[in-house]
């Protein structure tokens, strides 16, 4: 709490296109923004060239759209999706009745099986992450917030450990490169310090938008791991570890990278 | 149905030059990848973006499969007087699809 009027202040700023930015001064954490050219980054900034807002148009007909056996839509809940405001900065959150934790989209999913009584969406589906855009760019500029839930403790500390255990063929742990060689390149690519705060996010690599555990699916198969599937406990505990490191750094869902 | 985000300036002053852009959401296939099946995909690529300032051509662009996924196409024009702007996309399997969005020149 003790710089939580900065973060607020720079939310506003965020709001009206500014680019991210570190939480204070001091801080030495970078968003993923920073390490991308002006090109991309221009992407970025205006609503009109990025793709991702592609996804966000098909979201809010689907927020619209009645689903189910119940007949109801998401909006017959919830009503505006300005409602959701902040909701995507705190994911991934504890599930009481799973006992576990969950990420938005898995969240998604829980509420169409069980308020709207729908087929749950495939994990990466384009439908899912159509809604999935949709919702966080209601959190867009929003400094992230995972909840302090003592119920998490010990999975984000799964997350950590993961996050630095050596991984595949190559032997590299995420940390060896994210934490330990953030800014020097690979190949040719600068490495990032791996914050996931534009996810789900539109990757001209891709030429699609991707959620984060596409994105830690690809780095494990970039090491030579065998990728977990998605939706597998060990990917959220690591975008929970990561939500955790990335704590009041700004939401730029859906965000651009090359 | 396509997606498209388009960006015109609401208004300009008559002889101004302004800036367009517009994004359509296509796979833009190329006709060389196989698909899961190992089969090869089917092209579907857009083929030609027309752009229409009140009736009269003003930008058009033929596409071509070595083109990324959503197109994204900005080109300039004049302002000349208060109108429409049609924009156009065509391409395989049918495909067609059309926005208009209305400037005010003074």
């Amino acid at each position: 709490m003790r710089h939580g009027w900065i973060i607020l202040l720079l939310g506003t700023a965020l709001a009206t296109g500014v680019p991210a930015q570190p939480a204070t001064q001091t801080d030495a954490r970078r968003s993923g923004f920073d390490f991308m050219g002006s090109a991309v980054q221009a992407m970025q900034r205006d609503d009109a060239l990025n793709p991702a807002m592609l996804w966000v148009k098909q979201g809010e007909t689907l927020w619209q759209a009645a689903a189910g056996a119940s007949g109801k839509s998401c909006a017959s809940c919830h009503g505006a999706a300005g409602s959701l405001r902040g909701v995507a900065a705190r994911y991934p959150a504890f599930d009481t009745a799973l006992q576990r934790p969950v990420n938005l989209a898995q969240r998604i999913n829980l509420c169409r099986q069980n308020r709207q009584l729908a087929e749950p969406w495939r994990l990466e589906s384009q439908d899912l992450l159509s809604l999935e855009s949709f919702i966080a760019l209601q959190s867009r500029g929003l400094p992230m917030a995972p909840p302090a839930d003592a119920r998490l403790q010990a999975f984000v500390e799964r997350g950590r450990a993961r996050y630095q255990q050596r991984l595949g063929q190559l032997n590299l742990s995420c940390a060896q490169c994210h934490d330990q060689r953030w800014g020097q390149r690979l190949g040719g690519t600068v490495i990032p310090q791996a914050h996931p705060t534009g996810y789900p996010l539109y990757r001209l690599e891709w030429q699609g938008l991707g959620s984060l555990q596409r994105r830690l699916r690809n780095c494990l198969s970039g090491v030579r791991a065998q990728p977990w599937p998605y939706g597998a406990q060990e990917l959220v505990e690591l975008e929970l570890y990561l939500a955790a490191q990335a704590r009041g750094m700004v939401l730029e869902s859906p965000a651009v990278r090359p | 149905m396509a997606h498209t985000l388009i960006k015109v300036p609401a208004s300009a002053r008559r002889g101004e030059i302004i800036a367009i852009s517009t994004i359509i959401g296509h796979p833009m296939e190329t006709g060389f990848r196989p698909g899961a099946d190992g089969r090869i995909l089917p092209r579907n690529i857009i083929q030609r973006f027309t752009c229409h300032y009140n009736d009269e051509l003003v930008f058009s662009a033929e596409l071509f499969p070595a083109i990324a996924a959503n197109p994204l196409i900005a080109f300039h024009t004049v302002a000349t007087t208060s109108g429409t702007l049609r924009f156009s996309w065509e391409g395989d399997q049918g495909f067609r699809h059309t926005e208009s969005v209305s400037i005010e020149v003074t």
